[in-house]
């Protein structure tokens, strides 16, 4: 069990995690998702008490990290694939966790032979690939055969059949009651490891909800239109029309049309009343993956922009910058407003449903001026209502659950 | 501000754990299920689960989650730090090739010296006197490894392994300190004591100033232990800066600049005193006074005390840190 209340932590002027409160329990997989940059580590170290929280405190078992009895036999953790003396032996590596922990030294041949390292025990670490690395690292997580289990990225760098035993060794983990808490930036990932979900933006958080019904309130359904190429007064015609009856019209990159709130076959109807003729009309479902990033679409700290080549020709429009990283990125950050119901109330911060491009259209690449504003917006907007709305998830969630379901349900 | 656990330390919770466990405070129960806590006795352990057996030191953490290891759980002190260190300090070559350099240093330039003097050249110096060559450049080679110890846990990111393997960080700081100190001084004062037994079994003359007790002391055990502090001097300063290269840039200085700086100190006046005193407490001035070369230069001992003294309090600070920041 571990338990977060108002964390917060800045370092200067930056604050990573902001006002984070949120609950980790036994006999499950917690994903932690996130993009970039957006606190992850930074709340994983203050689990483990390697940081010191600015405000607000952390608990594991009721105890803060520090002053757990011990602390080793309670809780394991992989950080980081890379914290590792690389001129030590993987075997002594862990020999020397062991001993620091009070585990017989058996041990330590045991675990090696659980993430199949047996092999290279006896090679310095240094010569190790990122999936050795990583193995060793769980390795070192699984020492003290602990109730409470951190992984952070555990499966990067992993090879497909190490992902896949990860993904079983976090389920089976879980199912022997353990407390199991899994970062990670690949929402894909989490799908199919997860149970529960905890997703941060700009250190704070966005929502804390099973998987399932993170699935059932973020796949929103859309139809994909496409009108004939070389006639943007049809497409312009059609959206009038389109959004006239009550739909949500989004220009998708290669240009097509991306409408939601309205059934194919009255968008059918529409189009020809209107008189436009239709080279697609497609229905879609959402991916998990697409509804993470449409979540975390506004709090992304570094974001890929297109080559503009040096600057010489300017972008088309102001979301045009903004889109490149994702085909359904403009008019994304505005979805929350705009969409009724694809997240339950409170699950969003209201910092984040405002769409920070405007302003930053014409903006460097890297966002410097959302990183500049970055410090100085979450104190400002989030006091009004972050303390409640940690807890509405849980309340909210059941109220519209069988509202939408997907395909992607498991 | 009151926060959840701490509010629990009121709650009149009665341990209901067997003596045999006395580190766990009944606390943990009452923050985690108060209302349970008087059935504790009988944790629910999910069926399929190794149940420890009563009484056994792993079932007070039932609180915790809904696992318990079947491995028994051993309430760790500074010994686990002490072996671990131990094991950590000798599997890396660090430790290995400064050690062994500055042995071979120490040696191999006393028994150059001793081989290149004859005997008429102790007639007023002792025959422990080629050791303070090699001693003089060995000490670069304790410094070294004194802010490697440290410093190479910051750099690899093993440090937060370590600590979230053991969050008593002045434990561990302890058991590095002790583990490396004695490394140090053994090998030192081994190195120095087989000079000295080399450089007398080759110069043993009538003429010959035998070195008294004092001076055989001073020669081993004195330059060792000096030696070894500024190695631990460097563990310090390498706790406090993590970073390998400033750290041993910055005992570089220590060591140099004091022998270094009094040269220009004493052409004014008014810094004359400052320059002189600052000579005698420099490392060459204080390994020459240890090895009682010259009987002006006083019996090293005071050196080595203020030597002592700076060490301890750049410890201090360094436990301090170490407890402060975050890692």
């Amino acid at each position: 069990m571990i338990e977060a209340v108002g964390l917060t932590k800045r370092y200067g002027d930056k604050t990573a995690v902001y006002n984070l409160s949120f609950q980790v329990r036994p006999g499950a997989v917690t994903g932690f998702l996130g993009p970039n940059g957006s606190g992850k580590s930074t709340t994983m170290r203050m689990i483990l008490g390697l940081d010191e929280p600015t405000a607000g405190h952390v608990t594991v078992g009721g105890y803060p990290f520090r002053k757990l009895p011990n602390a080793p036999r309670q809780v394991g953790a992989l950080l980081d694939a890379k914290a590792v003396h690389g001129g030590r032996s993987a075997r002594q590596h862990l020999l020397c966790l062991a001993q620091l922990s009070g585990i017989p030294a058996r041990r330590v041949d045991e675990v090696l032979g659980v993430v199949g390292l047996q092999n290279v025990a006896r090679k310095r670490s240094k010569g190790f690939s990122l999936g050795m690395g990583q193995r060793l690292g769980i390795a070192a997580a699984l020492l003290g055969d602990p109730q409470v289990l951190l992984f952070d990225e555990p499966v990067n760098g992993l090879d497909p059949e190490g992902i896949l035993w990860v993904r079983n060794l976090m389920k089976q983990l879980a199912s022997e009651g353990r407390t199991v808490f899994v970062s990670s930036h690949l929402m894909s990932e989490m799908a199919l490891t997860a149970d529960q979900l905890i997703v941060i933006g700009r250190g704070q958080l966005l929502a804390d909800m099973s998987v399932k019904d993170f699935i059932s309130y973020n796949s929103a359904d859309f139809a994909r239109v496409r009108t004939p190429d070389g006639e943007p007064q049809q497409r312009e015609k059609l959206t009038a029309a389109l959004s006239e009856a009550g739909g949500q019209v989004l220009p998708e990159q290669d240009g097509a049309l991306r409408i939601t709130g309205l059934p194919l076959p009255r968008i059918s109807e529409l189009a020809h009343t209107a008189d436009v003729r239709l080279w697609e009309l497609s229905p879609h479902q959402a991916s998990l993956e697409e509804a993470y990033m449409r979540m975390t679409q506004g709090a992304v700290d570094y974001r890929s922009t297109a080559d503009q080549r040096a600057g010489l020709q300017q972008p088309p429009g102001a979301g045009a910058p903004q889109g490149g990283a994702y085909g359904y990125a403009p008019g994304a950050p505005g979805v929350p407003g705009q969409q009724p119901g694809p997240y339950p109330p409170g699950t969003v911060m209201p910092g984040y449903a405002e769409p920070p491009a405007p302003p930053q259209g014409a903006a460097p690449p890297h966002g410097a001026p959302a990183q500049g504003g970055a410090p100085a917006q979450p104190p400002a907007a989030p006091p009004v209502q972050p303390p409640a709305a940690p807890a509405q998830p849980p309340a909210a969630a059941p109220a519209d659950l069988s509202k939408r379901d997907n395909e992607d349900a498991r | 501000m009151t926060t959840p656990y701490q509010q629990q330390g009121q709650a009149p919770v009665p341990p209901q754990t067997p003596p045999q466990a006395p580190p766990q405070p009944p606390q943990a129960y009452a923050h985690q299920q108060p209302q349970q806590a008087p059935q504790h006795q009988a944790p629910h352990v999910p069926p399929g689960y190794v149940s420890p057996p009563p009484g056994a030191p792993a079932q007070p953490y039932a609180a915790v989650g809904t696992y318990t290891s079947p491995i028994p759980i051993q309430r760790t002190h500074l010994g686990n730090a002490i072996a671990s260190e131990w094991t950590k300090i000798k599997s890396v070559r660090s430790t290995i090739w400064t050690l062994s350099v500055m042995a071979a240093l120490v040696v191999g330039i006393g028994f150059l010296t001793s081989a290149s003097t004859n005997d008429s050249d102790y007639t007023s110096a002792p025959t422990t006197l080629p050791g303070f060559f090699g001693a003089l450049l060995g000490q670069l080679c304790v410094v070294t490894l004194g802010v490697l110890v440290i410093s190479s846990e910051y750099g690899t990111g093993m440090i937060r392994t370590t600590f979230t393997a053991s969050p008593a960080r002045s434990r561990v700081l302890t058991a590095k300190a002790l583990v490396f100190f004695t490394l140090a001084f053994v090998t030192t004062t081994l190195s120095l004591a087989l000079v000295t037994f080399i450089s007398s079994g080759m110069h043993s003359g009538p003429k010959v100033m035998d070195p008294s007790n004092d001076q055989l002391i001073g020669a081993t055990l004195g330059v060792g232990l000096y030696v070894s502090l500024l190695g631990l001097l460097s563990l310090a300063v390498g706790s406090m800066l993590r970073h390998s290269a400033g750290a041993i840039t910055t005992m570089l200085g220590v060591v140099l600049l004091p022998s270094i700086l009094p040269a220009f100190l004493m052409m004014s006046p008014s810094l004359a005193d400052l320059g002189v005193t600052m000579q005698k407490y420099s490392s060459p001035f204080a390994l020459a006074a240890l090895f009682q070369i010259d009987d002006s230069m006083g019996s090293g001992w005071s050196q080595l005390g203020v030597l002592g003294g700076i060490t301890a309090g750049a410890l201090v600070a360094a436990y301090v840190l170490l407890e402060k920041r975050d890692v």
